[in-house]
């Protein structure tokens, strides 16, 4: 593992609407990623959701007030840290359109990254991985090779390239609704080339994505399970991983 | 009189109910994988040879700007540069009129046959069908095009329009439409090229009218750019005595030495190549050379309104090269047609909605909700139109125009409870309850709208505690 700086940065956890209620798991392994890596976390309670459903579906003046608030609850922090690339760059891309301030946000991945300046976070996940890159991730934030990095320096991990990885998964928040027939015409060849892999976990750093792949995986019993990847990072040889009991 | 405007065909499903015909079509399915897949490829390798592709797409929407903030004045820049040398401007506020005026010229030359080059601006106003009401035939003379035509059938990309036909089927169609096709027609594509070259050959020598739009117009000079890939559009834009041009307003250069920019980014964007096959440059008229006749007919139909508003006007931008088609997972599955429009694509879903200007339109107002948002499109665009950002935008605007409805209703009590932590709370605690639906750690069926999802994907079977539950529980 390598080691981070001195003095203890304190980092505010901006858990996401989705994750919260319906991947704590991740959320919690966030927070005893950064603290190994000695980070002060913070999860400030009057935090809810960044409005990235309501703006991308045409309700821009809801998604207005949801940002004030955001910048309301983590203006004081010297960083935020989101599990989503997506809820990311809704925040850093169009929370200023809305008028709110910036707030600096960074998605997991950039932080440990370019901010903590690791990759190897001394992390043991014994299991054949294959990573999609999430559309937002990839086109919003640039986030570039940053998560391979770090999952390249996983232990016991077998990190397996997906073919047509930059291929959208068909999720889109209520576009996956909206036009199901499309986005399940998308998603039948994200998953035909998640199987081809070969893997028994599929990552990404966006639990929106992975819910909707592993929704179709699950659906279909292919055995394959979406594991996001801070829940991959925070797992150690002394606290390995293990599927969420819900 | 009020008339429709012909940007979208009539009778179009709107875009859900038209996809899922379309994913239905295993013929177009497996035709446009392979196709969109290979110009995908072949364009990122083009593009992936220039250093300087972000500096030339930067200097490509600096120039469309700076004719959409000034466009009143190269319009008329480009009106009297063009009457100097020795052509006719015509201008059309819409498709009705523009139709009028082409049908007009053509029989004022005693005409009742034209050819035609490869034009989006006269398939957008249905050109081809008004000269046909007007007792007048129209040519395509573009391969893809003259497909399109002979096969009854509608244009379902911007710049290869035949995309969703294989070679098979283009044998079929010519074996059944073309009246001169020779005996023994294979399928091999240098087979199918050379019927169509005999086919157009006969109707280049014979055509009094040619008919065209325009990739460019430069202000200063009033000379006409069009560019192709075959030879065909040269053959139309030299050999008849007239030619009338149709083009959009929006498609000015300031200056001659403004198009080294745009013909570097819109072959390797278009048709992955280096430089353009066939560029053809002509400037009013030239005494004993070329067309003696020269009318260029300015299009509007609907870009005046698209120019007016602030986010969406960046769609004029447009140079028609359908990177952005070749890019898109939307397209890739559903193919031109859905889209219901001869602008189909991601362009299209921005594009047809403005034109149409109409809020009321469902079939256009179903268009900016037919994207993932997965930003392809914007990355790919060579004069960097920001497509994900207009389509949210006027994704408000159809909310909007559509008022209340349970959507909005629901969007609005979401809203309502993501505004105060505490109702936020409430609703996660509801949210358990939905383990109930849950068999054996899956959930597979939703009521509601739900239900969309549900019909292929399993609903992750909420957790006994939301995160904050823990951290108040543990940390708080």
């Amino acid at each position: 593992m390598q080691k981070v700086a001195q003095k203890s940065p304190k980092v505010a956890l901006f858990a996401t609407c989705l994750t919260d209620t319906l991947y704590p798991a991740t959320a919690r392994a966030v927070v005893t990623l950064l603290e190994r890596l000695g980070c002060s976390v913070e999860f400030p309670l009057d935090q809810t959701c960044c409005g990235q459903m309501h703006f991308n579906t045409g309700y821009p003046d809801h998604a207005r007030g949801l940002a004030t608030s955001y910048q309301r609850t983590f203006a004081g922090y010297d960083a935020v840290v989101v599990p989503s690339g997506s809820c990311t760059g809704m925040v850093r891309d169009i929370h200023p359109q809305l008028g709110a301030s910036p707030v600096a946000t960074y998605e997991l991945s950039e932080y440990l990254v370019d901010v903590l300046g690791v990759t190897d976070v001394g992390a043991y996940f014994p299991h054949r991985v294959t990573y999609h890159p999430t559309c937002h991730s990839l086109r919003m934030l640039g986030v570039g090779d940053k998560p391979l990095s770090l999952l390249r320096a996983v232990r016991g991990l077998d990190l397996v390239e997906l073919p047509d990885a930059e291929s959208c998964c068909g999720f889109g928040g209520t576009f996956a609704v909206k036009n199901s027939d499309t986005s399940t015409a998308m998603l039948s060849d994200k998953m035909r080339h998640v199987l081809d892999t070969g893997s028994e976990v599929l990552t990404a750093g966006d639990n929106s994505c992975l819910m909707h792949i592993g929704g179709g995986l699950s659906r279909l019993r292919t055995g394959v399970r979406p594991v996001h990847l801070a829940e991959i990072l925070a797992s150690t040889e002394e606290d390995p991983w293990s599927p969420a009991t819900r | 009189m009020v008339t429709r405007n012909p940007v979208t065909w009539l009778g179009s499903p709107k875009f859900p109910d038209a996809a899922r015909t379309a994913l239905a079509n295993t013929q177009l399915r497996s035709n446009l994988r392979k196709a969109t897949g290979t110009i995908r490829g072949r364009r990122a390798a083009a593009v992936d040879e220039m250093t300087d592709w972000e500096d030339l797409r930067l200097a490509g929407e600096a120039l469309k700007d700076e004719v959409l903030t000034n466009l009143d004045v190269y319009l008329e820049r480009l009106e009297k540069s063009v009457t100097d040398r020795g052509g006719v401007v015509h201008w059309a506020r819409d498709a009705a009129e523009a139709n009028e005026i082409v049908l007009r010229l053509v029989r004022e030359t005693g005409a009742d046959e034209v050819v035609k080059v490869k034009s989006m601006a006269t398939a957008e106003i249905g050109l081809n069908e008004a000269l046909e009401a007007g007792g007048v035939a129209a040519i395509e003379t573009d391969l893809a095009e003259l497909i399109v035509q002979l096969g009854h059938d509608r244009p379902s990309h911007i710049l290869v329009p035949a995309i969703h036909r294989n070679r098979s089927e283009i044998r079929e169609i010519f074996r059944r439409e073309m009246p001169d096709v020779p005996d023994g027609l294979t399928d091999e594509p240098r087979d199918l090229a050379e019927a169509a070259r005999a086919h157009l050959r006969r109707k280049f020598l014979s055509a009094r009218v040619a008919i065209s739009g325009a990739n460019f117009a430069v202000a200063d000079t009033g000379s006409i750019v069009v560019l192709e890939s075959e030879g065909n559009g040269r053959m139309c834009l030299t050999l008849p005595e007239t030619l009338i041009t149709v083009m959009g307003i929006e498609k000015l250069v300031p200056t001659w030495s403004d198009l080294e920019v745009f013909l570097q980014l819109l072959p390797r964007s278009s048709t992955a190549e280096r430089m353009n096959p066939y560029t053809s440059v002509w400037t009013g008229v030239t005494p004993g050379d070329g067309p003696q006749q020269f009318h260029l007919v300015l299009l509007d139909n609907g870009r005046t309104a698209t120019l007016a508003d602030k986010v969406g006007r960046q769609a004029l931008r447009c140079i028609r090269c359908s990177a952005c088609l070749n890019v898109c997972p939307v397209y890739e599955r559903t193919g031109g047609e859905s889209y219901g429009s001869v602008y189909p694509g991601p362009i299209g879903a921005i594009l047809t909605p403005q034109l149409v200007d109409d809020p009321h339109d469902k079939q256009a107002a179903s268009l900016p909700f037919a994207s993932s948002l997965c930003g392809a499109c914007y990355e790919v665009c060579p004069v960097r139109i920001n497509i994900p950002e207009v389509l949210t935008h006027l994704r408000a605007r159809s909310v909007q125009a559509r008022g209340r409805s349970p959507e909005s209703i629901a969007m609005a009590a979401a809203a309502w409870v993501f505004n105060s932590p505490s109702r936020y709370e409430r609703a996660q605690r509801l949210a358990t309850f939905a383990r109930l639906l849950s068999r054996n750690g899956r959930i597979t069926r939703l009521p509601g709208p739900g239900a969309a999802w549900t019909s292929s994907r399993d609903v992750p079977v909420p957790p006994k505690q939301s995160f904050r539950a823990w951290w108040k529980e543990n940390r708080g």
